[in-house]
């Protein structure tokens, strides 16, 4: 257990935790909290240390260092206590491709020991809410990539959990796919379920999450809302400049002087942070700076992980 | 607080006993071959073939084979060899091929392990399914024996829950052994394993065919163990000496059990 | 029938998987037939010979069984690749659509199969019957025939059986082909005691099995009994063979054609 006083709806706390394979460090001495009834993000590049987190907190693996517990559990002498409590979504779908999409509740419910009157009961809502109706005795293999995730996450609904641990959620879907996992992800949220999403999607992170924590090569680099974060690292406008050549790049980036608060320099292009987009545009003119293209946006998680790293998320 | 203070409290179900846990997994292996009935069928076609081909048509032309100091048709001595060996394989087969297509394909056991279910529970499932499938399949095949006068004593009731115990030692070496198996190719050792043992142990000829010092050293071997057992129970020559044979069985239960329980956890929860 | 030029590269990447998983398929099409050899032509040749039986081969009985395993085996060594390798090969692991990404097509990918399972056979042929004279069980120079038998059986398994995997979605209905096909065929084609010995009313059904046929072929070649009759067992293979092949290329097209 950990010491000290709990956050009184605390699901998850995090002191120091550590997780090592052999010499290699993937989670190195981070702490968090995860509040009843939040949902809670883990953004980060691949191999930041984010699905090795899930995997401490869902208790299938044992930390190596720091203190954890989950549901006011302790993960490494209650884990079948715990885990009757959480719902498992990982990162690449597991369900059972020799029973039919029905089976896959029941079955997956009788791990939890739930007896079979109430899984049928709630299998036929966790349908519903996968949009999965008409598929019921068919079989998972012929299933798209999108209903299988569906599926996935439903399955993981069968016990009725306190909280829900989802590892990159859509990644791999297409666009309309995504869309409809995030809504049925809202809909969780609305009925007060705890979930913890990691996620490399700052558009993912930025809609869905009411807090995260930004990790990079095993700690956690800051953390907040994703207003917060925004206010706190970066201006609230970007303006991004692409040029034909490298030279002409190089050229603006030295010309470009006090037009914006603060740039950042890419391999294609020059992104230009500043809380007045018109006055910046018109410094650039003064300046006879003319990019290939010009894109005004709003500033993202993607350009905070920037701040923070010095690197973009999809490198 | 403890997981008891919570359930006092009303906060979370009570959780399932450890002690039946492994029994949802049997239950999920029950319903996904509830839909294959007709595959699980004909598994008890396979050995009435063998008993066939070898038993009466090889058996023609052997005729009788001397057997606990009397004469026995070749069918007899067979069968219950056949008995055995049947034993053996479906229980290896069970364990080594489906297991290892769902620890490193499939990933069932990531999705089961994130339920209350612990690996150990995973191990014991699958060997309980393993038996109750062998127990199936050999008294279909006892029955078999039994029409064609093929048992010659009513000891051969408990030749069943002999086959019991050789399934539940080969299912247990074999769980563990495939913990180790890396790929496709590493069954090679399995069969490396299995046939030898399948075409040796008395079961198509008797002990006295070889030289001394290899007969020696086949009653020392696995399968002749469960061989000489069924034999004994099906033709109702029965000692002492047959608790040897139940004993070196158990042991490997325990080991082997013992072994896939630790191995499972290593490789699923790093 | 639209096999190219290419089949040689599809032949070409078998043979080199086989050479780098040589280990495990010299035990199935070796080790495993040479293990039977003994455990039959030896140890229940021993209680056969001493002629107790009430029904008899005519010959040793190792003399009997060697020609009936070396064929039996050419057929079992294949009957599992040719169903879960196919199923493997354009599903599980799915290296048969990166093959027909290249200039080759589907019949070359299915000829190569086939081609391969024909090469591996007569090669695990030759060690087998080498085994079996050490052990004195070929008993004439027309023994090289036998390897003849295990090729063709090769060929019409293979070709026949993925020609039938590959149009399946999944696996669930091999294990039925193995016991209720495969199985019956090792265990009645005259590989471990004579056709005759069958009842009268099941022996015409041998004749439908392209085992049966190998086994006669293989045995007549090791007990230097080679007639006409041979020759027209030979004929029927490559039938059966020429028949299964388009059937195989139709498949192959239809599954990997994108």
């Amino acid at each position: 257990m950990v010491d000290g006083p709990l956050h009184p709806d605390a699901l998850v706390r995090a002191r120091g935790l550590t997780k090592a394979f052999g010499d290699f460090v993937a989670v190195d001495g981070v702490d968090f909290e995860v509040r009843r009834g939040e949902v809670f993000g883990f953004l980060g590049p691949n191999g930041a240390g984010k699905t090795s987190t899930m995997r401490m907190i869902s208790c299938v693996s044992p930390s190596t260092g720091g203190e954890l517990s989950v549901l006011h559990l302790d993960p490494r002498t209650d884990g079948p206590a715990i885990r009757s409590r959480i719902g498992v979504v990982p990162q690449e779908d597991n369900l059972d491709t020799e029973l039919s999409v029905w089976d896959n509740f029941i079955v997956y419910g009788r791990y939890f020991g739930l007896p079979r009157r109430v899984l049928r009961e709630r299998a036929q809502e966790l349908l519903e809410f996968a949009r999965l109706t008409d598929r019921r005795d068919d079989r998972v293999d012929p299933l798209s990539g999108g209903m299988k995730r569906r599926l996935t996450i439903a399955r993981a609904l069968i016990n009725d959990p306190d909280l829900v641990l989802l590892d990159e959620p859509t990644t791999g879907l297409d666009p309309q796919a995504r869309h409809l996992l995030w809504d049925r992800l809202y809909g969780l949220k609305r009925r007060g379920v705890t979930l913890i999403i990691t996620t490399h999607y700052m558009d993912e992170a930025e809609q869905l999450c009411d807090r995260l924590v930004v990790m990079d090569q095993g700690r956690i680099v800051d953390e907040g809302s994703p207003r917060e974060l925004i206010h706190r690292h970066v201006t609230p406008e970007v303006i991004e400049l692409r040029f034909a050549e490298p030279a002409e790049q190089e050229a603006a980036l030295s010309s470009a002087g006090e037009a914006a608060e603060r740039i950042e320099v890419l391999a294609d292009r020059l992104l230009l942070y500043t809380r007045d987009a018109e006055a910046t545009h018109r410094a650039l003119a003064e300046r006879s700076i003319e990019p290939l293209t010009e894109l005004t946006r709003r500033a993202s998680l993607e350009d905070v992980f920037l701040a923070l790293t010095g690197r973009t998320l999809e490198e | 607080m403890s997981v008891q203070d919570l359930v006092d409290h009303g906060r979370i179900a009570p959780p399932l006993d450890p002690r039946k846990r492994f029994l949802r997994l049997t239950e999920r292996n029950v319903v996904g071959y509830v839909r294959a009935w007709p595959i699980l069928l004909t598994g008890v076609v396979e050995p009435f073939l063998y008993l066939l081909s070898i038993g009466i048509g090889v058996g023609a032309l052997v005729g009788d084979v001397t057997y606990a100091g009397r004469q026995v048709p070749y069918e007899t001595f067979v069968a219950s060899g056949m008995l055995a060996t049947a034993a053996m394989n479906g229980a290896v087969f069970d364990t080594t091929f489906n297991f290892f297509i769902r620890l490193r394909y499939a990933k069932l056991y990531d999705a089961i392990l994130a339920t209350p279910l612990e690996p150990r529970d995973v191990a014991l499932g699958e060997v309980t399914w393993a038996l109750m499938r062998g127990t199936f399949y050999s008294a279909a095949f006892l029955v078999t024996m039994a029409l064609f006068g093929l048992t010659e004593s009513w000891w051969a009731v408990a030749a069943l829950p002999a086959t019991v115990l050789i399934g539940a030692a080969f299912a247990s070496i074999g769980l563990a052994g495939a913990t180790y198996l890396r790929s496709f190719l590493d069954f090679d050792f399995v069969n490396l394993a299995i046939t030898p043992m399948f075409l040796f142990s008395a079961t198509f000829f008797p002990l006295s065919q070889y030289p001394d010092a290899l007969a020696t050293v086949i009653r020392f071997t696995p399968l002749y163990q469960g061989v000489a057992l069924c034999r004994a129970l099906t033709t109702g020559e029965v000692g002492v000496g047959l608790l040897v044979h139940v004993a070196y069985l158990l042991a490997m239960v325990a080991v082997g059990v013992a072994v896939a329980s630790r191995r499972i956890d290593g490789l699923l929860r790093s | 029938m639209r096999m190219t030029q290419s089949v040689w590269r599809a032949l070409e990447r078998e043979l080199l998987v086989f050479v780098r998983t040589w280990r495990g398929s010299a035990f199935t099409a070796v080790v495993q037939p040479v293990l039977f050899l003994l455990a039959m032509g030896i140890g229940l040749g021993g209680l056969i010979d001493d002629g107790a039986g009430s029904a008899s081969v005519r010959l040793d009985y190792l003399d009997f069984v060697a020609p009936g395993l070396l064929a039996a085996s050419a057929l079992l060594a294949v009957a599992g690749e040719a169903l879960w390798g196919v199923m493997g090969g354009v599903k599980w692991m799915g290296q048969f659509k990166g093959m027909v990404a290249t200039p080759m097509t589907p019949g070359d990918v299915y000829g190569g199969l086939v081609l391969s399972a024909g090469v591996r056979a007569g090669a695990a042929a030759i060690a087998f019957l080498v085994v079996a004279a050490v052990l004195g069980g070929v008993s004439s120079l027309w023994a090289p025939l036998a390897i003849v038998a295990a090729v063709l059986l090769a060929i019409v398994t293979m070709s026949a059986l993925s020609a039938y995997a590959v149009r399946k979605e999944d696996d669930r209905t091999f294990p039925l082909i193995m016991r209720l096909g495969v199985i019956p065929m090792f265990l009645f084609s005259g590989t471990f005691f004579p056709v005759e010995q069958l009842p009268e009313v099941v022996q015409p059904i041998a004749v439908l099995s392209p085992l049966w046929h190998g086994v006669e072929v293989a045995r007549d070649a090791t007990t230097g009994t080679v007639d006409g009759w041979t020759l027209l067992h030979v004929g029927v293979l490559v039938a059966i063979a020429a028949a299964a092949l388009p059937f195989g290329v139709r498949g192959f097209e239809r599954r990997l054609t994108p």
